[in-house]
């Protein structure tokens, strides 16, 4: 009906007109001749929900693999990497505008999200945006919780005017429709919707437990109780009514260390937000520990998986670099495993999961393991239960978790469960024994190596802050 | 770069039976994971080439469907992009694209509102990696009018199907027979050429003028007295894929250590789509010798000397040698697969027996598939 010439505002007056106005305000087309002040928030981007999706822990429980990159940036499953399950599910659920929040060695997960291409969250209004903390006039600091971290970004949410919020944390495999979830959150009545699922009522102390009346409602929590009165675990994931989110995060911003179990849930339980439950049922796991790790890759190779990442109608998206398909060669053996594009496999692999480019040399056998990007392993080794990360090289005729069982001299409660743990870009030399829960990360040489041999529980680091 | 790229990928082969049914050749699979048409997409976004025009007409939905972004070739820049030109209908013209040469001519726009004082013409159903500058720099330093890149075939290869030439020691082509029935050389037309625009679109117009419209009759053959046309050998891996045998033979050679090297591992690469599959899986019961595998696959059975595409279930019991399985085909257990390529997409039911007792048989069943 009206063209517009460079009008930075439209706006519909009474009489529902429609009148285009220039940068001074005046109206440039339009029937009626009025002047109005054209406020830009009138015209703000609205979007119903954002995700936060916090990335910037370091996950130290799982050891050498995330001394170099976050825990959301850790391989997963051949070819993909944590943090794509939550990027998929949301642009699986609809939800075109997530803020990813780095801070812990964010290198890695940058480059894996770049501008969002894969998860087609390269948007021009919305996308995903990393959002690293940043120098401010005054009070600069680094995130020092979960929701001070939400707190720092709160002109990034402002900018999109949404209704509501979702917090996300990118250190978890499931697959889910936050869409329901926010339909339950306005069905509901509710301001703040905790995600949780039901666990063994044993393992309740280890989580964070809601404790719901009969319509879901929420009317308390126990963070880790020693007496659970409720199975139900908190999954980190929350739907907040923007208003409630803001208010609280400014409200309770003087709070060090501000997080969301610990200050922000509690505060709005406390003003009287109704607060529901979202019980979640299908497949959830944390990755947080060595073994919990190693036990959802080998879940992966089930003959009908629990998780199944060969499902049409929710796929995993994630950054692909390589191509190729895999070469199976003439005497090699791969059973009850599951193998990413390009990767050689002369020898044999057995109830292993092995991601993409990688080599594994003739006469070779790998069982149990899990063999990330990129890495080359020679011909004739033995590995055994080994998590082996990207890049690596391992030379010929070397074991891997053949020796006995011995606890780990440094950190037992990372390395244990007789798993054998090999850095990113480590080298391990020709001909030598490594022990279960024993540890190599670096470039080392045969001299590392007495006799030939680093037995079980021994850690060997030879690069920088390796913990 | 100086110039722009065509790629001529309109045209059908009998000679590909029924694997041409329902897609075009540049459109067909290629080594599990690509497509024919890439190879010729990456030589020109890796050659430099920013602007390039693709032309299709038979059974083109195949060939859009993968050419549905430009991205994966890098093309999708400000400067150049990819163009697809299929057949239309104008107020000069009614007519589909009468030949190669016609269907330049009903694009003709396109090269008069370019720049680039070069045109690198190419097919789009050829595996091979070469460096388009190259052709370039020897088409300039020769004084060519028309550069065309030839590979010397071996010497028990048979040639009928291809454009056959003859070069002087110079490397000027002075004969040029388009699929003669006895050939006098081996040197075949690799359907790759180098051109200045301006030249390319006077006799291109000229050959409208006077009714004719076949790139390699009306011009390479007709003009080849009269222009300078130099030949430029590849030396390197090239390979035709529009009959059966060839396709077959071009994707089993995949197979050997060093063709997969030299496509996958040595710089530049070749781009693809990409599809989000999940990695291969294995299950108890599979085991694969000497094969291709690619992403999304499930194997529960035999694979020997094969490739398998993407997203192909092998149920339990099968036995698969030999063949060439394309994309998202169910194999049902206990089937026996020898000497074969399976259609893309078809559901093969348990028990089935598919054996090319004398050449490469193409199955193609169209069952139903079984929701399990």
């Amino acid at each position: 009906m009206y063209r517009i010439i460079r009008a930075n505002a439209v706006k519909v007056v009474p009489f529902n007109e429609i009148v285009c106005y220039n940068e001074l305000g005046s109206v440039i087309c339009g029937i009626r001749e009025a002047y109005y002040y054209v406020s830009r928030g009138d015209n703000m981007i609205k979007k119903e929900m954002i995700a936060m999706l916090l990335a910037g822990g370091q996950g130290s429980r799982l050891g050498v693999l995330t001394s170099k990159m976050a825990k959301p940036a850790v391989a997963f499953g051949g070819k993909y990497r944590i943090i794509d399950f939550p990027l998929s599910n949301c642009i699986n659920s609809g939800i075109d505008t997530v803020g990813v929040l780095t801070q812990y060695q964010p290198l890695k997960l940058n480059t894996h999200i770049g501008i969002g291409i894969p998860w087609d969250l390269d948007r021009n209004v919305g996308g995903v945006t990393v959002l690293p903390p940043y120098e401010k006039s005054s009070e600069s600091e680094w995130y020092t919780g979960t929701a001070n971290a939400i707190f720092q970004n709160l002109e990034y949410m402002e900018n999109y005017n949404p209704d509501y919020v979702l917090i996300l944390s990118g250190d978890h495999i499931y697959k889910m429709d936050y869409e329901v979830m926010l339909d339950f959150h306005k069905e509901s009545g509710s301001e703040v919707t905790i995600a949780s699922m039901p666990v063994p009522i044993e393992e309740a102390k280890r989580f964070g437990i809601v404790i719901t009346d009969e319509n879901k409602k929420i009317i308390d929590f126990e963070e880790k109780p020693e007496n659970p009165r409720s199975n139900l675990a908190s999954m980190g994931i929350y739907i907040f009514n923007w208003k409630v989110l803001k208010e609280a995060l400014i409200t309770k911003a003087d709070q060090p260390a501000l997080d969301f179990g610990k200050h922000v849930i509690p505060y709005c339980h406390e003003k009287g937000c109704p607060m529901y439950c979202y019980e979640f049922n299908g497949y959830w796991k944390d990755v947080g520990t060595l073994s919990s790790y190693w036990e959802a890759n080998m879940e992966l190779i089930d003959i009908v998986p629990e998780f199944n990442l060969y499902e049409e109608y929710w796929k995993i998206y994630t950054k692909s670099e390589i191509l190729p398909p895999q070469y199976i060669a003439q005497d090699s053996v791969a059973e009850r495993s599951i193998i990413g594009e390009g990767s050689e496999i002369y020898g044999q692999v057995y109830n292993s999961v092995i991601g993409c480019g990688v080599v594994i040399g003739e006469g070779t056998v790998v069982r149990n393991s899990i063999i990330m990007n990129q890495t080359h392993i020679g011909d004739h080794c033995t590995i055994e239960k080994a998590i082996i990360d990207e890049y690596a090289q391992v030379g010929s005729g070397t074991q891997l978790g053949t020796l006995p069982e011995k606890e780990n001299d440094t950190r037992p409660d990372i390395y244990n469960s007789g798993l054998v743990t090999i850095g990113e870009k480590s080298i391990v030399p020709a001909n030598v024994k490594i022990g279960k829960n024993a540890v190599v990360f670096g470039e080392t040489t045969a001299a590392d190596y007495p006799n030939g041999v680093l037995d079980s529980g021994r850690t060997l680091i030879k690069v920088g802050d390796g913990k | 770069m100086r110039a722009l790229g065509i790629v001529l990928a309109g045209g059908n082969s009998r000679k590909m039976g029924a694997l041409s049914h329902k897609r075009a050749i540049s459109a067909m699979p290629i080594a599990g994971s690509y497509r024919s048409i890439d190879f010729v997409l990456s030589n020109m976004s890796n050659s430099h080439i920013q602007k390039v025009a693709v032309i299709t007409q038979y059974n083109s939905r195949s060939l859009h469907e993968h050419l549905s972004s430009s991205k994966w070739w890098d093309f999708g820049r400000k400067q150049g992009g990819l163009y697809t030109f299929t057949p239309t209908v104008t107020p000069d013209n009614s007519n589909w694209y009468q030949g190669t040469a016609d269907s330049i001519y009903q694009n003709l726009l396109f090269l008069k509102r370019s720049h680039e004082p070069y045109v690198v013409i190419a097919t789009g159903d050829c595996v091979y990696k070469m460096d388009y500058n190259k052709v370039l720099e020897y088409h300039i330093a020769k004084k060519a009018d028309i550069t065309v890149v030839v590979k010397e075939m071996p010497e028990d290869a048979d040639v009928d199907r291809y454009g056959v030439v003859r070069m002087n020691d110079d490397g000027r082509i002075e004969e040029f027979e388009e699929k003669p029935m006895v050939a006098r050389s081996k040197t075949v037309s690799c359907g790759i050429y180098v051109i200045r625009r301006r030249q390319l679109i006077e006799l291109i117009e000229k050959s409208a003028e006077e009714g004719r419209h076949d790139l390699v009759q009306d011009i390479l053959i007709r003009y080849k007295d009269v222009k300078r046309i130099y030949g430029y050998r590849i030396e390197s891996y090239w390979r035709n894929i529009a009959t059966v045998e060839d396709y077959y033979g071009t994707n089993m050679d995949f197979l050997k250590k060093e063709i997969r090297d030299y496509f996958f591992k040595q710089y530049p690469d070749v781009y693809s789509k990409v599809d989000d599959l999940p990695p291969a899986k294995y299950n108890p019961g599979a085991h694969v010798r000497n094969s291709l595998i690619s992403s999304g696959c499930i194997v529960n059975g035999t694979v020997e000397n094969s490739i398998l595409f993407k997203e192909v279930f092998v149920g339990n019991n099968c036995t698969i040698k030999n063949s060439i399985i394309l994309n998202d085909v169910y194999l049902g257990d206990n089937t026996h697969i020898e000497n074969c390529i399976v259609e893309s997409r078809d559901t093969i039911r348990a028990n089935s027996h598919h054996v090319g007792e004398t050449g490469i048989k193409v199955v193609v069943e169209k069952n139903e598939r079984y929701v399990l």
